[in-house]
């Protein structure tokens, strides 16, 4: 099979979906690489390296030779049309912005892979772009705004005078949020951050900065590791909080999103008016329509002596490690689908259900539901214990549940067999299995109760009576009518279920009597 | 001779006090009082039928009675705590045996002289009971006999051995058709020839199964004994033993499936999968668990554990079979003296019965408020500074959270490694029950301390006296 990496066309964009090293990884899964000549320039990989790494150069009207294309940015119409029908595209597509794009994919019969749609589960990690690419992204915004602050980050003493650390304020403690904290930490900045996501906390102060927590408790957790929208009375304290901080902060990093929505503005007009001279916000969310009113998406703007950065191509102004984690993702992706030699667009796989949007002809975008909303890729530890926790509460906790829906499906079983039993069985039967089905679901409930360290003594008593049975040699042997033969069956079981009778309770009182507090 | 209702109520009370007596068992301070619930029903149950109106000759009884109470009072009081596994599935056996006998003796009694669909039903209900109390019976035997190790411990695969079952079982439901077409008591032929081939398919079954996996299958013999009681009532019209046996089916019914869930498998794997049949892990948990081992003597760990403040004590069969839970237990006492905290760390597998390892800590006397479940304690682990296994092996194979090629991926286990340090407890090197390489031996907080559990742990306090 052959893959092309084309180059990118769309204006600022400096990356490239694959690098020598993966050219070479791409060819270890089986795969022909060819690449357009000039792709990997404007990344610092020139044409001699891809080549060296066994890729073949060539022209830019190679699109339909190629089995699978995997560029970075959404491709063009006459892109689209050069594709060959039954191919497999691999890039960001971002369908929910683009829908005629998607139709036009389907409609060539072009199979597409929205790198951007690759799902939030820890298994499809290694394929996402989204968080390699905010991580960049993050790291990225400190360099701009340390570019436009005429300030040091660190604090410093020296003969020459006296200057203080810069205090960073990063809203937002996402991928892209954790990256800026790290990096602005990492300048000797004085960090704080916030996040209405709980697992946010610990990641935050982790990274050596401080959490910053409004009076009012809502938790922001939402689906797939993004945060949700919040109520009103939250959102009035978080501004009454951002207010007071871009009193006291230089610098302002905002990566706040909500998938498939404008991004949520945050820092409005007045905070913008409190903020010292020589201030800078740098808006992450530009794209989406920027956290700050007075964004403008990829502009550089000057506000009343704030300077506000709209960037929307971070990752393109760092080319070379963007691309190296771009085209690794890519190669993950191909080797997620099987290879050259078994590839193949498995519906039936999480990690790869939610990112492809076209397939056959059809549009398959949005995705049906994932079966468990997971929490962010790195899950942090009180979520994961929470619900751990959670689902524990004794074996009872999480067994009765499901235990619950068994015994729903007993009964209802149960009740189905016996309405079909009462037309052909007399009624004495009926009734004795009446008492058999609500015995069965009174020991279904109180069993679960049993806890766990008493689990062999349960088994002894029950086991003990379970010698119940010896009623009936019982009867069977004292019976008046029977036979030498029958009575002498009786008595056998009655001797064999006293044995288990007397052995169990005895036991179980040996057992019990060792338990002490 | 008392009337037939006053039976009836006698025998209502008697089931109303096994439940209250499996609900004693929710809390360790009612446990003993569930106990005596189950014994007042039960002698309560036994000496209304004594006088029951159907009674005609209760002298036959007394003997039998008597000689079975004596032989399961002797049994009890000697039985070892260890060898509580053992014991259980014995009387399981018992149970089964019983069932089968009281169904032969039934049909062989003319009191069914009911006609068309009641005589059908009686026996069906004949033939069921004594189905499942043959193989209740011998799959029992040969469980106790794997548990005592008189039989291998690995599970015995003929060819074809899902393909034999079937035939078996159908052979057995075919072998209905004769028997209920037989006019008069002819028809104990095919009754007797199924309880032979339900026999076979017992012992077949169980044999199948590995050592390892002896738990599930005690405790799902405890789920069929339940059940062939169950029968017994409806082919004698006894409410008190449908109801029992209701009871004990669904008990056993839920242990198994609670055993199950913390292997990660399904009951039918654990029956029908042969594990621990496959050769032991190819290239992927062999190669993962290469490395060096770090050896560590008593001293060593007597130096390990005056330094530690948190302790936690992992148990598991290899503690029940030295017998070491007396010096555990004093090993216990030292480090709390001296101010350290201990907690023991028990998961749902360990052991060879649901709860053993509760169950022998408390023969020797630790308190049960320091022995935890493996959920209670997993979180716990990564701020502790010593774990200590003793003779456990799979139920710490970090194998399980990460390495996909383990055959025991995906079972919960504890995840002592998060600890400070480890100490491992074990005579060898050898794998545990699933055969498979623990690279918990390899990693770097991990002290192998050599020897048999029961020595280790004496020395060690002694060492530390």
């Amino acid at each position: 099979m052959r893959v092309l990496i084309p180059t990118e066309r769309a204006a600022g964009e400096r990356r490239v979906a694959a690098t020598p090293e993966t050219v070479a990884r791409l060819q270890k899964l089986g795969f022909e690489v060819a690449i357009e000549a000039g792709a990997g320039s404007e990344a610092g990989f020139d044409d001699a390296a891809f080549a060296a790494a066994g890729a073949e150069l060539v022209g830019p009207d190679a699109w339909a030779t190629a089995d699978v294309v995997a560029k970075v940015c959404p491709p063009t119409s006459s892109e689209v049309a050069a594709m060959r029908p039954g191919a497999t595209l691999i890039s960001l597509i971002r369908p929910g912005e683009n829908g005629g794009l998607v139709s036009e994919l389907a409609a060539r019969g072009v199979a597409t892979l929205a790198l951007d749609c690759v799902p939030r589960i820890s298994r499809a990690q290694k394929m996402d772009v989204l968080s390699s690419m905010a991580n960049i992204a993050g790291y990225r915004a400190v360099i701009e705004a340390a570019t436009v602050y005429g300030r040091f980050f660190g604090g410093q003493i020296t003969a020459a005078g006296k200057t203080p650390p810069a205090r960073v304020l990063v809203i937002g403690a996402g991928v892209a949020g954790l990256a800026a904290i790290a990096a602005a930490r990492g300048l000797g900045a004085e960090v704080r951050a916030f996040d209405v996501r709980a697992a946010a906390r610990e990641q935050v102060k982790s990274l050596g900065a401080k959490f910053l927590e409004v009076s009012i408790d809502e938790s922001g957790d939402g689906q797939g590791g993004y945060a949700k929208e919040m109520s009103p009375a939250f959102i009035e304290a978080e501004m009454a909080l951002f207010r007071a901080q871009c009193a006291e902060v230089d610098i302002v990093i905002t990566t706040a999103l909500i998938p498939g929505r404008p991004a949520p503005k945050l820092i409005l007009d007045d905070m913008l008016a409190v903020m010292r001279r020589g201030s800078v916000v740098v808006d992450l969310a530009a794209a989406a329509g920027g956290n700050c009113t007075q964004t403008v998406p990829g502009e550089v703007v000057e506000r009343g002596g704030v300077t506000i950065v709209g960037y929307t191509d971070l990752t393109s102004r760092l080319p070379t490690h963007a691309s190296q984690y771009f085209g690794t993702n890519v190669y993950h992706l191909l080797d997620e689908l099987g290879g050259a030699a078994a590839f193949k667009i498995d519906m039936e796989n999480d990690a790869i259900r939610g990112a492809v949007v076209t397939l056959d002809g059809e549009v398959t975008w949005p995705p049906p539901p994932m079966p468990a909303p997971t929490p962010a890729p790195a899950a942090a530890a009180p979520v994961a214990r929470a619900a751990s926790h959670g689902g524990h509460g004794g074996h009872g906790g999480a067994g009765a549940r499901s235990g619950g829906r068994g015994v729903g499906v007993a009964v209802a079983t149960g009740a189905a067999a016996i309405a079909l039993l009462g037309l052909v069985t007399p009624p004495a039967f009926i009734a004795h299995f009446t008492v058999f089905l609500l015995a069965i679901f009174v020991g279904w409930q109180v069993v679960w109760a049993v806890t766990p360290a008493l689990h062999t003594p349960l088994m002894s008593v029950t086991n003990a009576i379970s010698g119940i049975i010896l009623l009936g040699g019982m009867l069977q042997a004292g019976s008046a009518s029977a036979t030498s033969l029958a009575a002498g069956l009786g008595a056998v079981a009655v001797l064999f279920a006293t044995i288990n009778v007397a052995g169990g309770f005895l036991v179980t009182q040996r057992m019990l009597q060792m338990f002490r507090k | 001779m008392v009337p037939e209702t006053l039976v009836t109520t006698a025998y209502l009370a008697a089931g109303m006090l096994f439940i209250l007596s499996l609900g004693g068992l929710s809390a360790q301070q009612t446990a003993r009082r569930g106990n005596l619930y189950g014994v007042v029903g039960m002698l309560l149950a036994m000496s209304v039928t004594f006088v029951a109106p159907e009674m005609a000759s209760p002298g036959r009884i007394v003997g039998p009675l008597l000689a079975g109470a004596a032989i399961g009072a002797w049994l009890a009081a000697r039985v070892a705590m260890t060898a509580m596994p053992e014991l259980v599935a014995m009387l399981h056996s018992f149970v089964g045996l019983a069932a089968v006998l009281v169904g032969i003796s039934s049909y062989l009694a003319p009191a069914h002289a009911a006609t068309g669909a009641e005589r059908t039903i009686h026996l069906i209900e004949i033939f069921a009971g004594v189905g499942i109390g043959a193989i209740t019976l011998t799959g029992s035997i040969v469980a106790w006999a794997k548990l005592r190790g008189t039989v291998s411990g690995k599970p015995l695969l003929l060819p074809g051995r899902h393909a034999l079952n079937a035939l078996v079982v159908a052979a057995c439901v075919g072998l209905a058709i004769p028997f209920m077409a037989a006019p008069d008591a002819t028809g104990v032929v095919p009754l007797l020839i199924m309880t032979g081939l339900a026999a076979v398919l017992g012992v077949h079954l169980v044999m199948a199964i590995g050592g390892a996996d002896m738990p599930v299958v005690v405790s799902l013999l405890n789920s069929y004994s339940g059940w062939a009681a169950a029968a017994a009532g409806f082919m004698l019209s006894n409410d008190l033993l449908i109801v029992t046996g209701a009871l004990v089916g669904s008990s056993g019914a839920i242990l198994s499936k609670i055993m199950c869930d913390a292997m990660n498998r399904s009951i039918w794997n654990v029956v029908f999968g042969g594990f621990g049949a496959a050769p032991p892990a190819p290239s992927g948990a062999g190669a993962a668990a290469q490395g060096e081992v770090t050896p560590v003597d008593t001293a060593g760990v007597a130096e390990l554990c005056r330094d530690a403040d948190s302790i936690v004590i992992v148990p598991g069969y290899g503690m029940a079979v030295a017998q070491a839970q007396h010096p555990v237990r004093e090993l216990t006492d030292l480090l709390r003296a001296a101010g350290k905290e201990v907690r023991y760390a028990i998961h749902p597998v360990a052991g060879r019965l649901p709860g053993h390892m509760n169950v022998l800590l408390a023969e020797a006397g630790v308190p049960y408020d320091i022995v935890l479940e493996m959920d209670e304690i997993n979180d716990d682990l990564s701020d502790t500074d010593l774990v200590l296994v003793l003779g456990a092996n799979d139920i710490v194979n970090p194998g399980a959270e990460d390495d996909t090629t383990s055959p025991i991926y995906g079972m919960p286990v504890l995840r002592v490694w998060t600890a400070k340090t480890v100490v491992v407890s074990k005579r060898g090197m050898a794998s545990g029950y699933a055969g498979v390489e623990n690279p918990l031996f390899f990693k770097e907080n991990t002290r192998m301390y050599f020897g048999d559990a029961k020595k280790s742990v004496v020395d060690l306090v002694t060492a530390l006296r």
